[in-house]
């Protein structure tokens, strides 16, 4: 009953995302305010429907409903709790389901927070995401119903991926689809921009916020998926450029691009084609990301869930979406114009040109990503394109780009005279330079790559605080504290986030220069010593587990003889599909980790006999992800700016364009 | 002209969903072996059931076989077992197993375990024969003509679709 119930309400939500994606769009194009009012009780229709087809797909996996496909594929009754309801979002089908539920609530959001926005405006963003989610309901229910029964029914379910099986798991596809679903607000927004003819710098005020809070996301859920990689791989690699990492990045890279292009947008009136452009080029990455990972045009350690006929689906609909957007953007916005010019030397042209480099190398992915595909379907031959290619085309794009990071916050405006900025910079200069240079004599080892890390970590430092200290200089207030508080939440959030990027380069130069990595094999009670520490095996119990049952190595660590930690790696064998994993034992400190993985046993006796351990030791890696925190809780730390929710009131009501505020310089 | 800059971005697209159409006819997975067609490599290596004996490729001239390579830590070879014991117990073919990179101890107690459908397994400890036959995962089969030709690689595990309608067909036509 309950899983009918689901069926019915996806069906109903379709027919309502009908009504959305048609009624207000018709009412703005022939200014019918009763049909643009229906907007609002659209999206909350919609959101209420989804949700509960999502309850029932969840309860179902709770309450081990074997008669339903999907939960006999993916869940188990010796399953935890927790995983059942994360099994819920674990399969294709209920992946989808999660993605359509995040576009709905998005566009709930929207229809909550946007009640200043201009009827006709609000009616075209409502719509647009309306007819996005027609798609994504089609494909539900036609090709990948999570509510299909099974007859008869399964006695026990086939168990969820022992790779989800795991708490970075059950956050991590919801943050990233938080992030991935939150560009259709952007791209929704564009789209109603160009629809409407006016693109103006309330129009980037408005899509700001959503921009940020989307990308904010999209570094969380990407950095809870590299950790995750990281300690259940077994492999201590925390980025492997596999397609589908590359398809959450690349519109990361696009998204980063947008959020800066929006602000000259805002400020200056300037980039608008351009700014359009990276809106629908950020949500169609997205879809293209689904497409990829969903469809098995491309294969990784990632696609749990692959079929042909859905990506004709899935290819038809990209094709529909982004195509119909580029040609609207093609015949539309050469009305919308440039905008305002600006010197070579200012910051316009510094986020110009980092804009560009993000495009080029969020490029480099895509074209890395698909080249195997491009030769096979020229049929010259099958190849794959490594990590090699992506770090030799990567850095090179990469490190201009963060340097110009350091350059764009401190040039001024339209002009910024060349003498004066590099009076602004060269203390920075000289400080990240001479540091670059002899801190990693301090850190032991001194490599040309490590000296470029920390040439750019340091270089981003310095530039913040040359930054801050001109700011409060300038500041005619008294007191340095009302000095601080006269700058708003959102210069504050970009100091943070680039400080994010900062700590980031940290962890990838050092992590880099100076990991160690050893694949040893090691009888019980022999020893290794590793980056001034001694590993001591002392064998492999086995253990039992919910759903698996399990062998638990025990690895004492000692300094100086000294014992510091007993570090436990395991090696799972989960009972219903017969999987192995492989759970890591990391001990985690501020300056590092110290990494212990299970290999295989080396002899037939799993238990007195010699086994293979990976035992790595990995500077800094923590700062990598730490970065991405601090970089999303930048983007958040913006959006708090009580600006946008106050100039949305206060311009919505002024129908003209509005002027660049010039007292807001971030 | 004007027109036309805008209408870059889309040009791109329709060629990248060109692409995408015709890779979506496509497997990933199937990547060409360059042995099929060439003679086997050659082998002389020890039978793991018996130590003493060995067998190499020229033993087998004049039959149709199949050869499966296998470990007994590899998971997906467990996959593929029951159906390689069902082959073996339907007579059609003779599967010869390679036992790659393996305890033999550890091989032959997996084999008592989950059953032994092989006429014969070889050993392979360090993986030399492996090498020749390019092996790069295990589970991989080859399937060898009466001439000591592979005519057939299966990478990964068998799956019963790709033994009903590749293997056991050509098998069929090669015993003729």
């Amino acid at each position: 009953m309950i899983p009918e119930l689901g069926h019915f309400a996806l069906i109903l939500a379709l027919l309502v995302a009908v009504a959305q994606g048609t009624l207000p769009l018709a009412g703005a194009a022939f200014d019918h305010p009763r049909l643009m009012a229906l907007a609002r009780p659209a999206a909350r229709a919609q959101f209420l429907l989804v949700a509960l087809a999502f309850i029932c797909l969840a309860a179902s996996f709770v309450g081990n409903d074997f008669s339903v496909q999907n939960v006999a594929a993916n869940s188990n009754s010796e399953l935890p709790l927790r995983y059942r309801i994360a099994a819920t979002w674990g399969s294709h089908e209920g992946s989808l389901l999660l993605w359509t539920l995040m576009l709905a609530g998005w566009t709930l959001a929207v229809s909550i927070f946007s009640r200043n926005l201009p009827q006709a405006l609000l009616a075209r963003v409502v719509s647009v995401m309306g007819l996005v989610s027609v798609g994504f309901l089609l494909f539900l229910l036609f090709t990948s119903n999570p509510f299909e029964r099974l007859l008869p029914p399964a006695a026990e379910g086939r168990d969820l991926n022992p790779l989800l099986q795991d708490p970075g798991m059950v956050v991590h596809p919801p943050l990233l689809y938080m992030g991935y679903v939150g560009f259709s607000v952007a791209f929704s927004f564009a789209i109603a921009a160009l629809l409407g003819g006016r693109l103006d710098a309330t129009w980037a005020r408005w899509s700001r916020p959503w921009t940020t809070v989307a990308w904010a996301f999209l570094t969380i859920g990407i950095a809870l998926g590299s950790g995750w990689a990281y300690y259940t791989l077994g492999w201590g690699g925390w980025w492997f450029w596999d397609p589908v990492e590359n398809a959450s990045f690349m519109p990361w890279l696009v998204g980063t691009a947008l959020i800066h292009s929006l602000a000259v947008t805002e400020k200056r009136g300037a980039f608008r084609s351009w700014t359009v452009l990276l809106a629908i080029l950020a949500f169609s990455l997205s879809l293209l990301g689904t497409f990829l990972v969903r469809s098995g045009v491309l294969t990784s350690v990632h696609a749990f869930a692959t079929d042909p006929a859905r990506g004709v689906f899935i290819l038809a609909f990209l094709a529909l979406v982004i195509g119909g957007s580029l040609a609207l953007f093609a015949w539309r916005a050469g009305a919308v114009g440039l905008g305002g010019g600006f010197d070579v030397v200012s910051r316009e042209a510094a986020l110009l040109a980092n804009n560009i480099l993000l495009v080029v190398a969020m490029a480099s992915v895509l074209l890395g990503t698909l080249y195997p595909l491009f030769l096979d379907a020229m049929n010259l031959g099958k190849i794959s394109v490594g990590p090699p290619y992506f770090d030799a085309v990567f850095y090179p794009l990469l490190a201009p780009a963060i340097f110009l990071m350091g350059v764009g916050p401190l040039a001024r405006w339209t002009r910024a005279p060349l003498p004066e900025l590099a009076q602004r910079l060269k203390w920075a200069l000289a400080v990240a330079v001479v540091t670059a240079l002899l801190l990693p004599f301090v850190l032991g080892r001194w490599t040309p790559l490590i000296a470029l890390g920390l040439f750019l970590a340091l270089w981003i430092v310095a530039t913040t605080v040359a930054n801050l200290r001109q700011r409060i200089l300038s500041s005619h207030r008294r007191g340095l504290l009302a000095k601080l508080a006269a700058n708003s939440p959102s210069y504050y959030g970009m100091l943070l986030a680039h400080l994010g990027v900062a700590v980031f380069i940290v962890g990838v130069a050092l992590v880099k220069g100076y990991e160690s990595e050893q694949d040893v094999r090691l009888e019980i009670g022999q020893s290794i010593a590793a980056g001034g520490y001694e590993f001591k095996f002392l064998g492999v119990t086995p253990g039992p587990g919910p759903n698996y049952r399990a062998l638990i190595g025990t690895v004492e660590v000692r300094k100086d003889g000294r014992l510091i930690e007993t570090l436990k790696p395991e090696k799972r064998i989960y009972n219903a599909s017969g999987q192995t994993m492989t759970i890591a034992a990391i001990a985690t400190e501020i300056f590092g980790d110290r990494y212990v993985s299970l290999g295989e046993p080396l002899t037939s006796d799993d238990v007195r006999g010699a086994w293979g351990l990976r035992i790595y030791i990995k500077p800094f890696v923590d700062w990598i992800w730490m970065g991405a925190f601090i970089m999303a809780l930048g983007g958040f730390l913006a959006v708090s700016d009580r600006r946008y929710r106050l100039a949305v009131k206060r311009r919505s009501s002024l129908a003209v364009d509005a002027p660049p505020t010039p007292a807001a310089a971030e | 002209m004007k027109t036309f800059r805008w209408s870059i971005p889309l040009a791109i697209f329709v060629v990248l969903v060109a692409f995408l159409w015709i890779g979506l006819g496509r497997d990933p997975r199937e990547v060409p072996s360059p042995l099929i067609g060439k003679p086997a490599p050659a082998f002389r290596l020890v039978k793991l059931h018996a130590p003493n004996e060995t067998l190499s490729a020229s033993d087998l001239k004049g039959k149709v076989w199949l050869l499966n390579v296998w470990a007994s830590w590899c998971v997906s070879c467990r996959e593929e077992h029951p159906l390689l014991v069902q082959l073996a117990k339907a007579n059609i073919v003779p599967v010869y197993g390679l036992n790659y990179k393996d305890d033999p101890q550890a091989g032959r107690d997996w084999l008592v375990k989950n059953g032994d459908p092989y006429t014969a397994s070889i050993v392979d400890r360090d993986g030399r024969v492996g090498i020749d036959y390019g092996v790069y995962g295990v589970p991989e089969t080859f399937l060898i003509d009466k001439s000591g030709t592979i005519r057939y690689k299966q990478i990964g595990p068998i799956t019963p679709q790709a033994l009903q309608e590749k293997i056991l067909p050509l098998v069929r036509e090669l015993q003729q």
